[in-house]
């Protein structure tokens, strides 16, 4: 058995591989020089922290040992050959597969303007990025986010609440425009300009200029921002170039079926770098979050050692934005109906209901403690195509376990 | 050999605390979180998650699991044993008993 990509979906599958009685040869392959971490507090702890924090490990060197999980880090797969089961590696080795698990993850996506190389642009994705990002910040320094998508926001909270003075542009006519609802949105917004970020939407980057150690955002309106750090947050594109090389299909990511495997069966994919269909959506979706990539990992684990189980979890993702969580179970349409439960100063919730009454998504924003239980039992609504009443999931003094029936 | 002195220490009326009912107790520095199992009884286990500084008591409890609002870890809140990754690390337990209609922790 062999794993490309040591991110989240490949370190979960390497583990569960071996807590399913796999005793063959197993190899973790990374191109990473250290050890699998966790990419969710590159934007949030590790920029916030006063000293420097270590990443946070997804599993520890004894472990990976008493596994015999044998990790080969910094190295790229380059080349699969399907036809012999062979894997070329970047210091040239060759390696035998007889399953194989693509968990390559994403990257971020470039800006499509011309940039000067000397300018302070960065995106984030690894520990070195968020590192190098974290010296950028300094109090009193200026911060641009370009995008007001996840990613962006985090690091304007992390880089506000070092002091800096931060400002995001976003292209379009309100953040977070691909995954939350709007009046959502807006409270997010709310949240990030009482705590003195400042917000332009509509505003398109023309180009950015290198100016004395510093960056020149130029904006199509003519208006220009200097920054000490200009942080490009607009999207992720999946790593299928190795997948695509192969032979294999690609659709919107490797494309997989619903039990994860590729279109050679040998060949299982993982994470944010594949699509798979979701039988509660009917539709081919790709994903870009955190317990996803987990669980795919465990699931395709499992399927390489020849079960068929299909993967049928809720789609769920959590933002933190200062002290408050955002989460979202399940996905939504823009013909979704919307039902408020209003929690007061605690927060807000959103649920989500299909022509027939189905509830499909829900989306939360305010303390953890507040929100975090509905949004789980929303999920097991979503999962369960329940049709809950809607003024059940509007009235907030009814405990949403109740309808769970 | 280090000795500690636990002590016993009121956390609220028993009956406060339904079945399957969640709840903070902070007691100065520290914060535990109390459950009440489906059968009735009563366990004291460490408030905070060890996967990261989250408060376990936003988390559901589905029969002796308690599940961290975060990230889904989960443990026994029985025996604070990690039960599911990324929780990894057990938490501490303590005992609980009800006395004269009160709740009690050893801390
Ligand atoms: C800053 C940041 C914050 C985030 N915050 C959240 C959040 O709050 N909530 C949430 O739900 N999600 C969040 N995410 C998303 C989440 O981290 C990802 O969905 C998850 O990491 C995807 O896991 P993966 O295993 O698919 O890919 P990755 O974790 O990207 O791992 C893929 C690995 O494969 C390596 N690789 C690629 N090609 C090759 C090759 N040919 N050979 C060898 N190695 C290769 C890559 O370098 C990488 O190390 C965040 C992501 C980032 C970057
Ligand atoms: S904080 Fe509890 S599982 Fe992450």
């Amino acid at each position: 058995m062999v794993i490309v990509g040591a991110g989240e979906a490949g370190t979960a599958a390497a583990i569960v591989l071996r807590e399913r009685g796999w005793r063959g040869r197993l190899v973790l392959i990374g191109n990473e020089t250290m050890l699998p971490y966790e990419r969710p507090p590159l934007s949030k702890a590790i920029l916030v922290e006063e000293r420097e924090p270590g990443p946070k490990l997804l599993v520890t060197p004894e472990r990976l040992a008493e596994l015999g999980i044998h990790y080969l880090q910094g190295r790229s797969v380059e080349w699969i050959d399907r036809a012999t089961h062979t894997l070329k590696l970047s210091d040239g080795s060759l390696l035998a597969y007889e399953r194989l698990l693509l968990a390559t993850g994403a990257r971020p996506r470039n800006l499509s303007i011309p940039f000067d190389a000397g300018s302070r642009v960065a995106t984030l994705r690894t520990y070195a990025d968020a590192l190098a990002i974290r010296q950028m910040i300094r109090r009193g320094g200026e911060v641009v986010v370009v995008g007001g998508g996840f990613i962006g926001l985090e690091v304007a909270a992390s880089a506000v609440s070092r002091g800096a003075s931060v400002t995001v542009v976003e292209a379009g006519h309100r953040l977070l425009t691909r995954a939350v609802p709007p009046p959502m949105a807006e409270l997010i917004r709310t949240k990030h300009e009482r705590l003195g970020v400042r917000i332009e939407t509509g505003a398109v980057v023309e180009r950015i200029d290198a100016k004395e150690r510093r960056s020149k955002v130029v904006l199509a309106d003519g208006r220009t921002h200097l920054a000490d750090l200009v942080l490009v947050g607009v999207g992720v594109v999946p790593n299928v170039e190795l997948a695509e090389t192969a032979g294999l299909v690609i659709d919107n990511g490797i494309a997989l079926d619903e039990t994860l495997a590729s279109s050679d069966p040998h060949i299982f994919a993982a994470g944010d770098c594949c699509s798979f269909p979701h039988s509660l959506y009917g539709e081919r979706i790709r994903l870009e979050a955190w317990r996803n990539a987990r669980r795919q990992g465990t699931v395709a684990a499992t399927n390489m050692l020849g079960m068929r189980r299909p993967y049928e979890d809720v789609p769920w993702f959590w933002s933190d934005q200062y002290d408050e969580t955002l989460q979202i179970a399940g996905l939504r349409r823009e013909e979704d109906v919307p039902v408020a439960r209003n929690l007061g100063a605690k927060g807000q919730i959103f649920f989500y209901l299909a022509a027939d009454g189905r509830l499909v998504a829900a989306c939360g924003f305010g303390s953890l403690d507040a929100i975090a239980k509905q949004i789980r039992f929303a999920e097991m609504m979503i999962g369960r195509r329940l049709a809950p009443n809607a003024d059940a999931l509007a009235d907030p003094t009814i405990n949403l376990k109740s309808l769970l029936v | 050999m280090l000795t500690t002195t636990r002590d016993w220490v009121a956390v609220c009326a028993a009956d406060a605390l339904a079945p399957e009912g969640v709840l903070r107790f902070d007691h100065g520095e520290r914060t535990f979180v109390i459950i009440r199992s489906p059968e009735g009884e009563y366990f004291a286990i460490d408030g905070h998650c060890s996967h990261e500084k989250v408060h376990l008591v936003g988390g559901i409890v589905d029969g002796h699991i308690i599940e961290c609002p975060k990230h889904f870890g989960s443990f026994d809140y029985r025996t604070g044993e990690a039960r599911t990754l990324p929780a990894c690390i057990d938490l501490q337990s303590y005992e609980a008993r009800v006395n004269d209609g009160t709740l009690f922790i050893k801390i």
